[in-house]
């Protein structure tokens, strides 16, 4: 297994990319503390994980928003599990809208919990994992941080972001021996995308090389390998799963 | 040698991992004891640890040397 006794903490975890990684680092071995703001799905997910997997699984209802939240939430995965080993900052939303258009809000919300509640979980567990001197940070972004797209000013920008501070963090924590990667997903089966209309998924489809969307199990299986330490020597990289479509 | 004095040199010691009769209390951090600005941040938080005591930032920076970090302990303590 190649994630035996380790601790995971996956944000965003309870449906979709975020579910998805939390089930494949527990069938490799990994124990889990996993937070979402939808409590009850969250209650679900865990449910599922322990009896199919027998890991331990810590859940909290938080918002990553909140350093303070997220600060509590780190000192609760250590009380309960005595380490940490990786983090994974999956929670994101959209709030898709033209430029023009799009509201104070609707920026500060996707910017808040797409970047702002990445650097919040990074920071509070750098900590620990400075004094283990060892740890494995993989953050979520998207293809649509690389290349942009329209209507998602907010989101693209929010990722874009995650990118940047994915390198960053990267340098200043390598010394460490701490390793943080960025996943950029591309066109993925969630209810993300889900909510796209059918003309917008032709044309997505139409520049995809492999000619179908990806599954959350294709995204959760580049998780696992950049938790793990097959990818030790991997740092500050951006990893695109999407079927060929930017190259 | 005061029990502060002592603490705060054996944490240095081990943050820093050099030998005990190098941290002397004129020795500078990053030019004596070859910290880097990551290990200075981590050697605070040691010392947080240790002394359950928050350090700011501003005064964090001023420490420097051994000595300088045992006497802002010792006053923290005083306090």
């Amino acid at each position: 297994m190649k994630l035996e006794n380790k601790v995971s903490f996956i944000t965003g975890a309870a449906r979709g990319i975020g579910k998805e990684i939390a089930v494949q680092f527990a069938k490799e071995g990994s124990d889990l503390a996993i937070c979402d703001v939808n409590e009850e799905i969250l209650a679900e997910t865990k449910k599922e994980i322990e009896l199919s997997t027998g890991r331990k699984v810590l859940t909290g209802k938080v918002d990553v928003t909140s350093a303070e939240e997220v600060g509590e939430f780190v000192k609760k995965i250590l009380d309960n599990f005595n380490r940490l080993d990786i983090l994974v900052n999956n929670a994101g939303i959209t709030r898709d809208n033209l430029l023009m258009r799009m509201s104070e809000s609707e920026w500060d919300s996707v910017l808040d919990v797409n970047l702002k509640g990445a650097f919040n979980c990074i920071k509070a567990v750098s900590r620990p994992m400075m004094k283990a001197k060892s740890g494995k940070i993989v953050n979520m972004a998207s293809i649509i941080g690389i290349m942009g797209n329209a209507g998602q000013a907010n989101y693209s920008a929010s990722k874009g972001g995650l990118i940047a501070l994915t390198k960053t963090a990267a340098k200043e924590l390598g010394s460490r021996n701490i390793n943080i990667n960025a996943i950029a997903p591309g066109f993925i089966q969630t209810d993300m995308t889900d909510k796209l209309g059918g003309d917008v998924k032709e044309k997505l489809l139409a520049h995809i090389p492999l000619g179908c969307m990806g599954t959350p199990e294709d995204v959760a299986k580049l998780a696992l390998f950049l938790a793990s330490d097959d990818a030790k020597y991997i740092t500050g990289q951006v990893v695109k799963v999407d079927g060929g479509m930017v190259m | 040698m005061s029990e502060i004095s002592e603490k705060v040199k054996g944490i240095v010691a081990e943050q820093l991992g050099v030998k005990a009769e190098e941290v002397k209390e004129d020795a500078k951090f990053i030019d004596d004891l070859g910290a880097d600005s990551l290990d200075t941040v981590e050697l605070v938080m040691a010392l947080e640890e240790e002394f359950g005591a928050e350090i700011p930032d501003e005064d964090a920076e001023k420490m420097t040397t051994v000595g300088e970090a045992v006497k802002y302990i010792e006053e923290k303590a005083a306090k």
